[in-house]
C-alpha cells in the first residue's frame, strides 16, 4: 500500500530525514518510535504534504501513485489521513460544516454524489458513537476551547468520517490522560480492518498497549535504525533509547 | 465667488439660493479658507483623496443627468422596507414608497419649518472636515426623518443612492437629518450602487437619538462603477439610548467613511461594526470616533478587513473618554488579512482617556491567512481555494452575525459568500 524508499527531507537548512525506508501493507499497524528530534513528526508531515518541508530525495508510492507529487488535499482524497499532534483551532468554522465540506469534496473527487444533509447527519451520528463524541462539541467552532482530549477525539471522529486507507497518528497520545487515551485507542481499533493500515507515531510505549502494532520501527537521526515486533516497544520502555543510540552510533 | 487656491475642483461651485443659503454660505466660507485636505493632512494621510479627485473631476459641483438606469436591479427583494431612492442625488418619487404613518419623512428641499432648517449643520459642523463643508455648501437634497416619541418603527427605512455615470461623469451631494425622539426606534439602511464611469458622492448624516431611543444604521457600499465617495455620519446620543452601526465596503474606487458617535448621556450603549472586503485597486478608509462625554456608558467596536490585489484598507479609531465619563467601558478591535503582496492596510487606534475609573481596550492585527489552518483543512481533502474561502468566511462571519435584521443579515452574508468564492 505504502512504499517509502530512501526518503530525505529538510526544513529550512536542516536535514531531518536522511533516508527512510518503510513498507506498509493493508491490515498492518506500524509504530514509529524514537527519541525527541529523531524526525518522527517530520515523517508524518511529509507524508501528509506539509509545505514547509522540502523533500530532497527518495520516493513515496501510495497505492501505485507518486504521493509526493500530490497536493495535501489530493493525498487526503486518495485515502491518506493525518491525525495532528496539535489540531488547529479555527474560530467560526464548526466541525460539522467543516466535515461536510471535506466529505463531499472527497466524494466528488471519487466520482460519487455529494451527501445531502440528512444522509450526512446519519453517517455523522453513527461515527459519533464510535468515538464517543458529543454533538454539542461538533456544533462548536473547530477545536476552539476544546480540552486536549476533546481535540484528539475530534481527530479520530474525523478519521471515522473520512474512512482513510492509511491513517497516520502523530503523537496522538500526547497530553491525554489514561481514560481519554483508552477512548481514542478504542476508536482507532474499531476503525481498523484488513483493507486499511495505520502508522502510529509515538514517543512512549503506553499507547501501544491499546493500539497493538504488528511492527515497531525506531527512528534516530532521520533513519530507521531498528525494526521489530511489539516486543521491541516493551524493550524500549524498559531500557530507554540510549542503547539504540549507542548501537546506531557504532553502526554509523 | 473667489476660487480656492489648493484645487481647481472647487472653482465652479454655485450655492443654491434656497432655505439653507445661510448654512451653505458659512460652509463655503470655511471651504474657501481651508481648501481640500493637503497630501499630508493628518486625517487623510493614507487616502490621497484631493489628488485623486483632481485627476478625475474638473469640478465638484453636483451635476449629472438623472440617467435612465434600471434601479430595480439594486433593490433587495426579500426586504420589507420603507424605500427611498435617489438617482444621481435627485429624489425619485416614482421609485420610492413609504407606508408607515407614524414616521415623518420628507425631502429636505421641501422643508419649510425654520426649526428643522436650523438643524442642518448643527451636528455635522462644516469646520470639522472640508468635505462636510463641501457637502453642506452644495448638497442637492436629502431627507428629514423624524420618529416621534414612543414609536417603534418595525420596517427598516432603506435609502438607495444610485449613481448612473454611463453617459458622463456624475457628482452628487446629499444629506439626511434623522431625529429619533424619546423611546422611539428605527433602522436606516443606506445602499450605494453606481454604474458607468467616474462618480463623486458626498453624503452627510446628522442623527440625534433622544433618551431611551434606539437607532440602527447599516451602510452597504457595493458599487460596480467607479465611485469615489465621502460619507460622514454624526450620531448624538442622549441617556440610555442605543445605537448599532454596521458598514460593509465591497466595491468602489475610493471610500472614505467618517462615523462619529457622541455619547452625551449616561447608560448609553453603542456598537460599531465594519467589514471591508477589497480587491483590485479599491481603497476603503474608515475613520471612527467615539466620544464618551458622560459616565456609565459602553461602546464596542469591531472592524475587520480582507485585502487582495492592489486594494488598500485604512482604519482609524479614536476613543475619547472625558474626565466626567467615569465607569466607561470602551472596546475596540481591528483585524486585517492581506492576501497579496501588493495589498495593504494602515490601522491606527487612538485612545485619549482623561477619566481614571474606566475599562478600555483596543487591539489591531494584520497578517496573512493562517497557513497552519489552511493545511489542516487541506489535509482533510478540502481544496486550497475552498479552504481559503472557508477561513475568510469564518473571519467575516464574526461581524456579519452581529446584524440583527435577518433579511439584511442573509443578504449581506450572500454578498460576502459570493465575493469570497469568486474573487479571492
Amino acid at each position: 500500500m505504502l512504499s517509502i524508499k530512501n526518503l530525505q527531507a529538510k526544513i529550512e537548512d536542516k536535514q531531518i530525514l536522511k533516508g527512510i525506508n518503510l513498507e506498509v501493507k493493508p491490515g498492518e499497524v506500524h509504530a514509529i518510535m524514537g527519541p525527541n528530534g529523531s524526525g518522527k513528526s517530520t515523517l508524518a508531515s511529509v507524508l501528509a504534504g506539509r509545505e514547509e518541508y522540502e523533500v530532497t530525495g527518495g520516493e513515496v508510492t501510495f497505492l501505485g501513485k507518486d504521493l509526493l507529487a500530490l497536493a495535501p488535499e489530493e493525498r487526503a482524497r486518495e485515502g491518506v489521513f493525518l491525525a495532528f499532534q496539535y489540531p488547529v483551532e479555527i474560530p467560526g468554522v464548526s466541525t460539522i460544516n467543516f466535515m461536510k465540506t471535506a466529505v463531499n469534496q472527497i466524494r466528488e473527487a471519487r466520482g460519487l454524489q455529494a451527501l445531502d444533509a440528512v444522509s450526512f447527519l446519519q453517517v455523522m451520528k453513527e461515527k459519533m458513537k464510535l468515538v464517543e463524541i458529543d454533538q454539542s462539541l461538533l456544533n462548536r467552532s473547530l477545536n476552539e476551547g476544546f480540552s486536549g482530549g476533546e481535540k484528539k477525539r475530534n481527530e479520530i471522529f474525523q478519521m471515522a468520517m473520512l474512512e482513510p486507507k492509511l491513517s497516520i497518528l502523530d503523537e496522538t497520545d500526547s497530553g491525554l490522560d489514561i481514560d481519554a487515551l483508552k477512548i481514542v485507542a478504542n476508536g482507532v481499533n474499531k476503525l481498523k480492518n484488513k483493507n486499511n493500515a495505520t502508522i502510529v507515531v509515538t514517543h512512549y510505549q503506553r499507547l501501544l498497549d491499546y493500539i497493538v502494532p504488528d511492527f515497531v520501527h525506531v527512528l534516530y537521526k532521520g533513519r530507521i535504525v531498528k525494526s521489530g515486533t511489539k516486543e521491541l516497544a516493551l524493550e524500549l520502555e524498559a531500557k530507554g533509547y540510549d542503547w539504540i543510540k549507542e548501537e546506531a552510533e557504532v553502526a554509523g | 465667488m473667489e476660487a480656492v487656491a489648493t484645487t481647481n475642483t472647487l472653482l465652479q461651485l454655485n450655492l443654491k439660493h434656497d432655505a439653507f443659503l445661510e448654512v451653505r454660505k458659512n460652509a463655503f466660507a470655511f471651504l474657501e479658507k481651508a481648501g481640500l485636505p493637503a497630501p499630508k493632512a493628518e486625517e487623510y494621510k493614507f487616502t490621497p483623496i484631493t489628488r485623486v479627485l483632481e485627476k478625475n473631476f474638473s469640478s465638484l459641483q453636483p451635476e449629472g443627468n438623472t440617467g435612465k438606469i434600471n434601479v430595480s436591479q439594486f433593490i433587495i427583494d426579500a426586504l420589507q422596507a420603507e424605500r427611498i431612492v435617489f438617482v444621481n442625488g435627485v429624489f425619485d418619487a416614482s421609485l420610492s414608497s413609504v407606508s408607515a404613518e407614524t414616521i415623518h419623512i420628507q425631502t429636505l428641499s421641501s422643508v419649510q419649518d425654520k426649526n428643522i432648517i436650523s438643524k442642518v449643520g448643527s451636528l455635522a459642523k462644516s469646520n470639522t472636515d472640508s468635505f462636510v463643508a463641501l457637502n453642506t455648501a452644495t448638497f442637492q437634497d436629502g431627507l428629514f426623518i423624524e420618529v416621534k416619541a414612543n414609536h417603534k418603527i418595525e420596517k427598516p427605512i432603506i435609502i438607495h443612492h444610485v449613481a448612473d455615470a454611463s453617459s458622463g461623469k456624475v457628482v452628487t451631494a446629499t444629506r439626511n437629518l434623522i431625529w429619533v425622539d424619546e423611546n422611539a426606534s428605527v433602522t436606516v439602511i443606506e445602499k450605494y450602487d453606481a454604474v458607468g464611469g467616474a462618480v463623486f458622492s458626498s453624503h452627510v448624516n446628522e442623527v440625534f437619538v433622544a433618551k431611551q431611543g434606539s437607532f440602527t444604521y447599516k451602510l452597504i457600499q457595493n458599487d460596480i462603477g467607479e465611485r469615489y465617495q465621502f460619507t460622514h455620519t454624526v450620531i448624538h446620543q442622549q441617556n440610555t439610548s442605543h445605537v448599532n452601526c454596521f458598514a460593509l465596503c465591497l466595491n468602489g474606487k475610493l471610500i472614505r467613511n467618517n462615523l462619529h458617535l457622541l455619547l452625551d448621556g449616561e447608560h448609553i450603549d453603542s456598537h460599531m461594526y465594519g467589514l471591508y472586503l477589497l480587491n483590485n485597486d479599491t481603497l476603503a478608509d474608515n475613520h471612527t470616533v467615539v466620544d464618551h462625554m458622560k459616565p456609565n456608558s459602553i461602546s464596542n467596536e469591531l472592524y475587520k478587513g480582507v485585502m487582495d490585489g492592489n486594494a488598500k484598507g485604512v482604519f482609524n479609531g479614536k476613543i475619547f473618554v472625558r474626565q466626567d465619563a467615569q465607569k466607561t467601558n470602551a472596546f475596540q478591535s481591528n483585524r486585517n488579512i492581506l492576501l497579496s503582496d501588493t495589498a495593504g492596510v494602515n490601522t491606527k487606534p487612538q485612545l485619549e482617556i482623561w477619566a481614571d475609573d474606566v475599562k478600555c481596550s483596543h487591539g489591531c492585527t494584520s497578517g496573512q491567512l493562517d497557513e497552519e489552518a489552511l493545511f489542516y483543512l487541506q489535509a482533510r481533502g478540502i481544496s486550497k481555494a475552498s479552504a481559503k474561502a472557508l477561513l475568510l468566511y469564518a473571519f467575516a462571519g464574526e461581524v456579519i452575525e452581529k446584524i440583527e435584521n435577518e433579511t439584511i443579515r442573509k443578504y449581506i452574508d450572500g454578498l460576502v459568500a459570493e465575493r469570497l468564492n469568486q474573487h479571492f
